[in-house]
């Protein structure tokens, strides 16, 4: 006996009763599929998380006031001004650092020809703060320089505040009313993806000297965004700041410091180590169903067994030996997991087209092949009972039996 | 204990299972059992299937066993195909002591040297003819030409070479039990061994069967047949009688083919 007559045999055993295989074999297509595709869907959403992260700056840094447990008892300054951020541009003490944006949040209620709309995020800033947080303008012009230090009232909007605003388009050039002051719209930002729960397009940007005359005060700056050289040089950039911020605010306990940097590529890394654990977790429950198809081929196969015992004595009569009745029905428990497996891997691929509860799944090469893997191993392990059962029986009470 | 003893004497014949059968084949018989016993189950609920039966079966020769159910017959049966082995005992097939072999030499013996037939024709379903008759030479290892060729001739021979494509279900009784009987001879064994072979088929199939049985044997298969019927037993050369476990008549109708020069006797 060959391999290849092992195999016919085992593919006419298969075909004997095709509804039956059918159904085997979908238990272990649905596993296998399950499998491919939930890990296609947690590596999509891994990667559209990694996108939008990236989207918003993975080269900055975010400075906050707070931590600094007994901040409130000293006298000195814990403050954040803008006059910090200038100090920490400077190219021999920080060389990792391109920019520093003082920044200032608030959010106001907008006017504009009747139509009202809140801005939840409007901004004011110096205009480095664009290229740090990846933001473009779409039509219009960005503010300068010389804005800020006039304190011009102009301001540059979202897209979500544009169609609020602005349903008809033309928002350049109109005059909104922002808490009883009017801005200029000089220009439209272009579209941003989102990384969070936040609408990144809900915003409105300004120069921080109108923003803090008009609307917030001359109080503290809530951040200043730090641009570095590059993403490389990011955790560099970070010590140096660390250390001029030291400096400026004179902390003298370094494990107590009255801010905190926010390093985007660390929340990169923290979002994707939670989706990669969410990826476990549905390749995970993918397995299990996998699992359940695994016992559905032991099932069968053990019916088949017990229906065929007479040919099995047969067989054996003939001259059969064990292994060959072995090899036989393991060889035909595999053509059925195999089949399961290669449909899975097909139905899979055909589902990883479509958008799943808003993301769309992207393949995972090794995923496929270890799904299909998987499901050889599973026919071999799930097919190796009732093959063994097969093996042992003994012909004279196989072909008495009907 | 035995099997040490017995597998060493039986590795030298048993070596190229044809290697011996030309040249013994006038001093050696086909089968020879030495007081076989088989019982079933010990102590008080033991079943004494086989209480010690002898006989030896010559090349050529065509044997009916007859006996009422329970008399054993069936059990002589399973030994004599090597489907079972005897409790105590010796049998011999074609010089070999295969009372004590393992498993896997059984396999190899039954491929070899039996030729099945079964009361139920025992045919593997939705399987052609051909294929049906290609199987012991598949699990023989031969090559697909070879053993199609074989299988044609086997076919040819019991008159269904032109049924060759059809499957058992669509192939009458005595249809089957001639593809039945061609696969039982495609082998080339020492033994045919016939269980019952026209128990299922009415008299014109039996007759069919039977003639195919008569035929081979006159050209000098050696044919071992169980049956309970008197009109299929009167084909055979030679009745044995099993009554209890024993042989209780052993009678010559017709004379083993090369001794048909002397005188018969009986």
């Amino acid at each position: 006996m060959n391999a290849y007559e092992t195999i016919r045999f085992a593919l006419r055993g298969v075909t004997a009763n095709k509804l039956r295989s059918g159904l085997t074999v979908l238990g272990i297509l649905i596993g296998v599929g399950a499998v491919i595709l939930l890990v296609a869907v947690g590596n999509g959403a891994q990667q559209a998380i990694q996108r939008n992260i990236e989207a918003l700056g993975t080269n900055t840094l975010t400075i906050t006031s707070g931590g600094g447990r007994n901040a409130g008892a000293t006298s000195r300054s814990t403050q954040l001004t803008p006059e910090i951020a200038t100090a920490l541009v400077n190219h021999a003490m920080a060389p990792d650092v391109i920019s520093a944006s003082p920044v200032v949040t608030t959010s106001e209620d907008a006017t504009y020809n009747g139509t009202d709309a809140t801005i939840s995020q409007f901004v004011g800033t110096v205009p480095e703060y664009l290229p740090a947080e990846n933001y473009s303008v779409a039509s219009g012009a960005p503010f300068t320089t010389s804005d800020v230090t006039a304190g011009r009232k102009i301001v540059l909007i979202g897209q979500t505040v544009q169609s609020d605003l602005f349903p008809d388009g033309g928002a350049v050039g109109k005059q909104i009313t922002v808490n009883g002051t009017l801005f200029t719209v000089v220009g439209v930002l272009a579209n941003k993806g989102s990384a969070g729960f936040a609408d990144p397009n809900d915003v409105a940007i300004a120069p921080i000297s109108a923003v803090r005359a008009s609307l917030t005060g001359y109080g503290s700056v809530s951040q200043i965004v730090v641009e570095a050289r590059n993403a490389d040089r990011v955790d560099a950039a970070q010590n140096e700041v660390t250390g001029i911020l030291n400096t400026e605010l004179k902390v003298t306990d370094p494990t107590n410091e009255p801010f905190r940097v926010l390093n985007q590529a660390q929340l990169l890394s923290t979002r994707t180590n939670t989706l990669k654990t969410f990826t476990v977790l549905l390749a995970a429950v993918a397995g299990i169903s996998l699992l359940v198809g695994g016992i559905g081929i032991t099932n069968i196969m053990m019916v088949t067994v017990t229906e065929r015992t007479r040919e099995i004595g047969i067989r054996k009569a003939l001259g059969a030996r064990r292994r060959t009745i072995l090899t036989q029905f393991l060889v035909e428990a595999t053509v059925l997991s195999v089949l399961g497996g290669a449909l899975g891997a097909i139905a899979a691929l055909v589902g990883a087209q479509f958008t799943i509860a808003g993301i769309a799944p992207a393949i995972v090469p090794s995923s496929v092949l270890l799904a299909i893997g998987v499901s050889v191993a599973v026919g071999l392990f799930f097919g190796s009972y009732p093959a063994s059962r097969a093996a042992s029986l003994r012909p004279i009470e196989a072909l008495r039996y009907e | 204990m035995a099997p040490v003893a017995a597998g060493s004497d039986v590795a030298q014949p048993a070596g190229d299972p044809r290697a011996g059968l030309r040249t013994e084949t006038a001093i050696r018989p086909v089968l020879h059992v030495e007081n076989v016993v088989k019982t079933y189950g010990d102590g008080d609920t033991a079943v004494h299937a086989l209480r010690g039966v002898s006989f030896s079966v010559e090349r050529g020769d065509y044997v009916a066993i007859m006996g009422a159910s329970g008399s054993g017959k069936s059990t002589l049966m399973n030994i004599l195909g090597c489907l079972d082995i005897p409790s105590g005992g010796r049998y011999l097939l074609d010089g070999v002591d295969v009372s004590r072999l393992e498993d896997r030499r059984l396999a190899l013996i039954r491929n070899r040297r039996i030729g099945f037939v079964f009361q139920s024709f025992n045919l593997i379903p939705r399987t052609t003819a051909q294929a049906n008759v290609e199987l012991p030479l598949a699990y023989a290892g031969m090559k697909a030409r070879e053993r199609h060729r074989r299988a044609r001739a086997a076919l040819e021979l019991v008159g269904l070479g032109d049924r060759a494509n059809h499957e058992p279900s669509k192939l009458s009784g005595g249809q089957q039990q001639r593809v039945a009987v061609a696969r039982a001879l495609v082998t080339a064994p020492a033994l045919v061994l016939a269980d019952e072979p026209t128990g299922n088929l009415d008299s014109h199939s039996t007759a069919e069967v039977l003639a195919v049985l008569d035929r081979l044997n006159q050209s000098g298969r050696t044919i071992v047949l169980i049956t309970h019927e008197p009109d299929v037993a009167d084909h055979a050369r030679r009745l044995i009688r099993l009554v209890d476990g024993r042989i209780v008549t052993d009678v010559r109708h017709r004379p083993l083919p090369y001794l048909q020069r002397t005188v018969t006797v009986a």
